[in-house]
């Protein structure tokens, strides 16, 4: 669709800012363009609707040259949305939105239609927005009017520059979604600029990266997270997409588990048990033979119930395990069954034998040990680890025993 | 006051005429200096070197002494009002090249390039984004301009003008006090209103334009 061919740009100060670029944009994909500040990718974005002119090389729109278009002619046909949203201060949303249709002599019907549709496109109500003015607006819905201006006169090249890098993070992740959902919609060839490798991940469907005036490498996101070209694409895709990555399929239970659960033996009374619950914080206790063998657990309203009879011992109320993991299984069957029967832990066993215990706190105790991003102490680590722990107190999960076909040990 | 009053009541009709000859010789001053002075600002913001020759000239008229230019005109002109009107104009140019100038200038530039990027033409984007960007602006510069140049206009008899520079210089020669109020009062009434006008029209297009 859009084709660089030996595409050099030197700026008058002798800086050359784009080295012999070839590279092909293909239709209805979502490329994103990303790289260090100063890498070249708005650059050579700008090329594309001649806001930048290459000193040598070509460029082809479906095999046009496009040095032989005129540039506002050009710049009509290709939607362009820049970072600072770029709204007419002096011109009402409506307006804003029908620049180019007007410039393109549209009727005032069809372009008031248009501007409605968009409008809608966006989830603004145009009878409530139409007649606006930018400044009324928050920076999240002005570039919603930004992205949709791009859209109006249908064209089938967007170019995004930086379009929510100055949002704040919730309006960026709502942008991104509706960026990806109106492209699922109309399926147009989108260029778009970034800094941001999180946000290149989710929305692109080819990722260019860009160093120096180079192409480093091109691929799909996935692609290029799983085999990243050089050193210097590892170090700018970070740590923890590349853990993430690399960890995920392979991750066990016994990564993730905690070894010391609260464990007590059947033979213990109610008053010792609630002493014991009180002592370590939780709310239930797993009960384990001599020999760690798994018995099945009690939760503080069994005991408070059992509580009458003082010679009643933990082994008389306790409540089988219907759901158990085998120590080596991974990490996702875990998860999939905390989630599915609303379990807040998961044993994990080895012949009959308790080993740990995977729980939502020591879940996120390990993610946090992945995406740290402060490089905290390991104190501090297991600190927020327990505090989270506590957050998420151990309830008895009571349609545990309802459950039906569960695993057993 | 009593004079003053019963000189009014008594002149209303020579006033009334001399008051019309006032706001005319200003507003064809003041429209000729938007003629010129307009399309300077918009050169002068076009590039730095222009700017500064631009800037300088005009200010280079605006600290030549209001009589002392009037003369200097008048040796061009002759006596008359072609000679006041010519004043005016060059008075009230610099306001109005400076107040274009910097209102061009002001605009943010992420908005002229949003112009370009949706393909404006360099004209499309002066008339659609520029120029209605920086209306505040000269509109102040319009309003500094009138009320200079109601003031300057009062000299006008000095060089064989009409306007109510007349009853003034009158009332000084003939040391009648009741006289010289009824130029001096209604200059600066129109002053005051050309000033109130157009600070409200000023406020309507920066609304419009938030």
């Amino acid at each position: 669709m859009i084709r660089f061919e030996n595409v050099r740009k030197i700026y008058d100060d002798g800086f050359e800012a784009l080295k012999k670029i070839n590279l092909e944009i293909k239709e209805g994909e979502l490329t994103v363009l990303i790289g260090p500040s100063g890498c070249g990718k708005s650059t050579l974005m700008k090329h594309i609707n001649r806001l930048n002119n290459p000193t040598s090389g070509k460029i082809f729109i479906r095999g046009k040259d496009i040095s032989s278009i005129d540039p506002t002619q050009l710049r009509r046909s290709i939607g362009y949305v820049i970072q600072n949203v770029g709204l007419f201060p002096h011109m009402n949303i409506a307006r804003n939105v029908a620049v180019v249709p007007k410039l393109l002599k549209w009727d005032k019907e069809n372009t008031a239609h248009k501007v409605d549709e968009l409008l809608r496109m966006v989830n603004l109500d145009p009878d409530v927005y139409r007649y606006r003015y930018p400044s009324e607006l928050s920076g999240g819905q002005q570039q919603r009017i930004g992205v949709i201006r791009a859209l109006a006169a249908d064209p089938d090249v967007i170019l995004l520059d930086e379009p929510f890098s100055a949002l704040d993070p919730i309006s960026r992740e709502q942008l991104q979604d509706e960026l990806i959902r109106l492209q699922q919609e109309l399926k147009k060839t989108i260029v778009f600029v970034t800094h941001d490798m999180d946000e290149a991940i989710k929305i692109a469907d080819t990722i260019v990266l860009m160093k120096s005036g180079e192409i480093v490498q091109t691929g799909s996101p996935e692609h290029i997270l799983r085999h990243p070209a050089n050193e210097f694409v590892t170090s700018f895709i970070g740590k923890k997409h590349l853990t993430t990555d690399t960890l995920d399929p392979g991750l066990t239970v016994d990564d993730v588990m905690s070894v010391n659960p609260v464990t007590a033996s059947p033979e213990r009374g109610m008053a010792a048990a609630i002493q014991f619950m009180e002592r370590h914080r939780v709310d239930s206790l797993i009960i384990v033979g001599k020999k760690r063998e798994l018995l099945g657990y009690v939760s503080v309203f069994n005991v408070l119930k059992g509580y009458r009879h003082e010679d009643s011992r933990l082994g008389d109320i306790m409540k089988p395990f219907v759901h158990v993991v085998e120590s080596g299984s991974s990490v996702a069957l875990a998860l999939t069954l905390m989630n599915e029967h609303g379990l807040p832990y998961v044993p994990v066993v080895r012949d009959g034998h308790l080993v740990g215990l995977v729980t939502r706190g020591s879940v996120v105790r390990h993610m946090a040990e992945i995406y740290n991003p402060d490089d905290m102490s390991l104190e501090e680590l297991t600190a927020e680890a327990e505090k989270l722990k506590e957050e998420t107190p151990l309830e008895p999960a009571e349609e545990e025993e309802e459950e039906e076909g569960g695993e057993h040990a | 006051m009593e004079l003053f009053l019963r000189y009014v009541r008594e002149n209303w009709a020579d006033l009334l005429v001399f008051t019309g000859q006032h706001i005319m010789m200003v507003l064809i001053g003041l429209l000729l200096a938007l003629v010129v002075g307009i399309p300077l600002g918009i050169l002068a913001s076009r590039n730095r070197v222009s700017a500064r020759i631009i800037l300088t000239l005009a200010n280079i008229i605006q600290v030549f002494p209001s009589l002392a230019l009037l003369v200097l005109l008048m040796v061009v002109f002759g006596l008359g009002t072609t000679t006041v009107v010519a004043g005016l104009f060059l008075y009230s140019l610099l306001p109005v090249i400076r107040n274009t100038y910097v209102g061009l200038t002001q605009v943010d530039k992420s908005i002229m390039e949003a112009g370009k990027g949706v393909g404006m033409s360099p004209l499309q984007i002066m008339l659609n984004v520029q120029l209605p960007l920086a209306l505040p602006f000269m509109l102040t510069g319009i309003r500094i301009a009138a009320v200079i140049a109601i003031g300057v206009a009062t000299i006008a008899p000095l060089v064989g003008g009409d306007g109510l520079g007349r009853e003034i210089y009158s009332g000084i020669n003939m040391n009648n006090s009741a006289r010289l109020y009824a130029g001096a009062i209604p200059a600066a009434i129109l002053a005051l209103l050309a000033d109130f006008a157009l600070e409200r029209l000023q406020n309507g297009t920066r609304v419009a334009g938030r």
